[in-house]
């Protein structure tokens, strides 16, 4: 639902569609880490999602669980040799890649709280 | 995710289609790989050019069963990669892993 709100909210915002993509793919990374690692799946725990875009600014998304925290330092490097071909732990490094900010703070529920910022400089093309 | 399943000689071909995500084509697409092996398919020529998105997970999956794979003496190899998939297999240097081709029959026969 969030990325179908994005969407919209991207489209009628004539947000770059490649823009809208990448973004997209750093959000569903960001929803999988807060409900897989940050609320443990469980299903009584939930995830807030806020979004804020300024045309030809800035969007701000972030994700918050109610988990017990995450360490992005612990997170290792997947294009390290020896973790190419490890078949989990490439989230945070897809969002670092698409996203020009990625932030991780301590949320007030004590979980996690991830600020996502994509800059806007383009205009949707076709 | 949508998936057709064909066999050219000892190869099993999975032409995928649709989503390769978290909860939506992860746990299909490993089903498929698991099926294969379990059927003695151990050539797996992975399609991939009706792929719309993969994220994180799918790619996992992916890289999960070229280890398999390998481990049991076979070989998993992409086929028809999308400028978005090849970008995200670029990010993360898996590129320099999987053998890619963008022709079915020379990839059928590299197997060989």
């Amino acid at each position: 639902m969030a990325e179908q709100v994005l969407a919209e909210m991207c489209s009628s915002n004539r947000v770059d569609d490649e823009v809208t993509y990448w973004v997209g793919m750093a959000l569903r990374e960001a929803l999988a880490n807060a409900i897989k690692h940050g609320n443990k799946l469980n299903p009584d725990k939930r995830v807030f999602v806020h979004m804020v875009l300024q045309p030809g600014a800035e969007l701000r998304i972030v994700v918050e669980d109610e988990g017990d925290g995450f360490d992005p330092e612990k997170v290792a490097n997947p294009t390290d040799p020896g973790n190419l071909l490890l078949s989990s732990g490439r989230g945070v490094y897809y969002m670092r890649q698409f996203m020009d900010e990625v932030n991780f703070h301590i949320g007030e529920r004590g979980g996690t709280r991830l600020e996502l910022v994509k800059r806007l400089n383009g205009r949707r093309t076709k | 995710m949508k998936t057709r399943v064909r066999d050219v000689g000892d190869v099993r071909i999975l032409d995928l289609e649709g989503k390769i995500t978290i909860g939506a084509g992860d746990v299909e697409l490993r089903k498929q790989i698991e099926d294969a092996v379990a059927g003695g398919k151990l050539h797996l020529l992975l399609n991939l050019g009706g792929v719309s998105h993969i994220d994180s997970s799918g790619i996992g999956e992916m890289v999960g069963c070229f280890t398999t794979l390998a481990r049991k003496g076979g070989k998993m190899k992409l086929l028809n990669l999308t400028q978005k998939i090849n970008d995200i297999l670029q990010v993360t240097q898996l590129i320099t892993v999987f053998d890619v081709f963008d022709n079915e029959t020379e990839a059928v026969a590299s197997f060989k």
